[in-house]
């Protein structure tokens, strides 16, 4: 009885740990949605607004430390809505300078953000703490919950809170006039133009609320982890978003909510296939094998299945 | 000071080498290709492979030719690897990009960030992540300017031979765009694709004339990075954004664009070195780039989309 209650507990614990992260991802999927999927923005650095939210949140919110500038002490959900602004911001900035080109300028572009900012992460010591990151980064609800399994369950309940409304936001805005006229300008931008919709406008609109999203993503991962450091932002994660909203259906939010669930199960089902049945020592190099795996995913899926398991919804709004 | 000049010339000569490829399959297939930078590295591993099994089938330990620091068997693993690299693109385009075509030019660009993501842990999994290098020869740097005037120049033979064997490439690439009839038909099908199939030409054939060209130029700028640096998996990754910044500097199409776009922006890396500091090189690439879209989208050679 005692035996069969401490494998539940494992699975809980494990069960919620992979909720938890699968859920983070998933926001930051819905963003990369509203950018791609309603608004046919290709984004190639959403690893770089992802990591802009994470340390936003992490420098405001973690104690006084000596080395490093920041520390401020701020509670958790102030360092949240930093990290939106501050990815948001970025999101704008960006925006201004390749919305006004050719869509393979945008994707340059967020390309070369992503790079830039894993170097300011990494080299920015003062900052970011450098290779050695940022450290103790608060938990929110520990006082309350402690640090075990119900700590994570708790903090599940929050994510996937926050999922929720995230989604219920986008729904809405989707389906409202605005939402249409992104979708005008997605498939016809002189047409949406002659009526009076300026698509320069709109675009960085949609671009900025994904960044956002994606800042939060970042932030709430953060403090799931308690630690994050340059390699966590690589253009590894950039990949994996993008299978997720590909494989679950890109212009579809539930698409969007399954694709990350599905392929976060297929990554860690993956490791832990590698884990089992490769010797220890070759283990560096089959995890390599598990990004080629991703990549043929990405790749099969593009050829066989281009519209996602759910594929895009043809009518968001209903005639009245 | 001066020798930024050099060395920038240098890291520039593997930066025009691969952007003309990327601007050409950019012009012509009309998307940007993200795995560009990994045939890049994949042609500087396939040159270590074919030098080994030279060394292992020959036995004849060529002693490197004069002043380098490698002899004629590196010149023919570069060959090989430059066929393989081509060999390897068109597969590439028969299995994956060729089937999404239709489909716009975003899908290819999704596919080839997969495709790059893929090929680069590929290349991992085989060749493992320590660097490596083509030879243990060292060199000494022959003096072109006295450390007295300004700070001194100095090149080692290697760079010498990078230099020279860059500006032969794009000299012989420009005649054969300029002059044979294939070289005519992918000009006219990266100006106007639909006269140029109204007029008799091939797309197909100039898509694979595309690719193996593009290729071939990717694996021997990989070479030379891979002598003048060392190989590392990472080697693509690291280049593809001054390939990009050198591709819209010069101005998409255009092969002389992509040659001296190349040029500014490994002196703009090798200045910000110095300036700087190392650790923020890949941020000077960023920079070139942020630049020419805020004052000149279209490139300094590009026709006005």
């Amino acid at each position: 009885m005692v035996d069969l209650m401490s494998h539940l507990g494992g699975w809980l614990s494990y069960g919620s740990f992979f909720l938890v992260f699968a859920s983070s991802f998933a926001i930051i999927v819905l963003g990369l949605n509203l950018q791609w999927g309603y608004t046919g923005l290709f984004n190639v650095g959403v690893a770089g607004f992802v990591a802009v939210g994470a340390y936003t949140s992490a420098i405001l919110t973690t104690p006084e430390t000596a080395d490093r500038i920041g520390g401020f002490g701020w509670p958790v959900a102030a360092g949240w809505l930093a990290a939106m602004a501050a990815a948001g911001l970025a999101g704008l900035l960006v925006g201004a300078v390749a919305l006004r080109l050719r869509d393979d300028y945008l994707a340059i572009t967020t390309f070369g953000v992503a790079v830039t900012i894993q170097l300011v992460a990494t080299n920015a010591q003062r900052l970011t703490g450098g290779p050695f990151g940022v450290q103790f980064i608060p938990k929110p609800l520990q006082g309350w919950l402690g640090t075990g399994t119900p700590w994570t369950l708790g903090y599940l309940v929050l994510t996937l809170a926050l999922l929720a409304l995230v989604y219920v936001a986008l729904e809405r805005l989707v389906r409202s006039p605005w939402g249409r006229v992104l979708r005008a300008i997605r498939e016809d931008e002189a047409a949406a133009a002659s009526l009076g919709k300026r698509a320069f406008f709109f675009r960085l609109q949609s671009f900025v609320i994904g960044s956002a999203l994606m800042g939060l993503g970042g932030a709430v991962y953060a403090h799931f982890v308690g630690y994050i450091a340059p390699e966590d932002f690589l253009p590894i994660l950039t990949f994996q978003l993008w299978a997720m909203l590909i494989v679950g259906g890109s212009g579809n939010n539930r698409g969007a909510l399954l694709g990350a669930f599905v392929v976060w199960g297929f990554w860690t089902a993956a490791g832990g296939l590698l884990r089992g049945f490769v010797p220890q020592a070759e283990q560096a190099r089959a995890a390599a094998l598990q990004v080629v795996l991703i990549g043929v995913l990405i790749a099969v899926m593009l050829v066989m299945r281009p519209r996602g398991l759910l594929g895009e919804e043809v009518s968001v709004s209903r005639m009245r | 000071m001066l020798q930024i000049l050099t060395d920038g010339l240098v890291i520039g000569s593997v930066v025009s080498l691969g952007a003309i490829g990327l601007s050409l399959t950019f012009s012509i297939l009309r998307f940007s290709n993200f795995g560009h930078g990994e045939l890049l590295a994949w042609g500087a591993y396939f040159a270590l492979t074919a030098l080994a099994m030279f060394a292992a089938v020959g036995g004849v330990a060529a002693a490197p030719i004069a002043p380098f620091s490698f002899g004629w068997p590196l010149l023919a693993a570069m060959v090989c690897a430059a066929l393989l690299t081509a060999l390897g693109v068109l597969a590439l385009d028969w299995l994956l990009f060729k089937r999404l075509r239709r489909q716009g030019a975003i899908t290819l660009v999704i596919a080839s960030f997969g495709a790059a993501l893929a090929l680069r842990n590929l290349l991992l999994f085989v060749y493992g992540g320590i660097p490596q290098y083509y030879s243990q020869e060292l060199q000494i740097a022959i003096p072109l300017l006295p450390r007295s005037v300004w700070g001194g120049m100095r090149i080692t033979p290697d760079q010498l031979f990078v230099l020279g064997l860059t500006a032969v490439t794009v000299i012989g690439l420009h005649l054969f765009l300029k002059l044979s009839t294939l070289g005519r038909a992918m000009r006219a099908t990266s100006l106007n694709p639909q006269l140029a199939r109204v007029a008799g030409i091939d797309p197909e054939r100039v898509l694979r004339a595309t690719w193996i060209i593009g290729g071939m130029l990717a694996a021997v700028a990989g070479v030379f990075a891979g002598l003048t640096v060392q190989l590392r998996p990472t080697l693509g990754l690291d280049l593809l954004l001054p390939l990009f910044a050198a591709v819209i500097l010069g101005g998409i199409g255009s092969v002389w664009g992509a040659v001296l776009g190349g040029l500014i922006v490994g002196l703009a890396e090798s200045a910000a070195v110095s300036v700087v500091g190392a650790e923020y090189r890949a941020a000077a690439a960023f920079a070139v780039l942020i630049a020419i879209l805020l004052i000149r989208p279209n490139g300094l050679f590009g026709e006005k989309a």
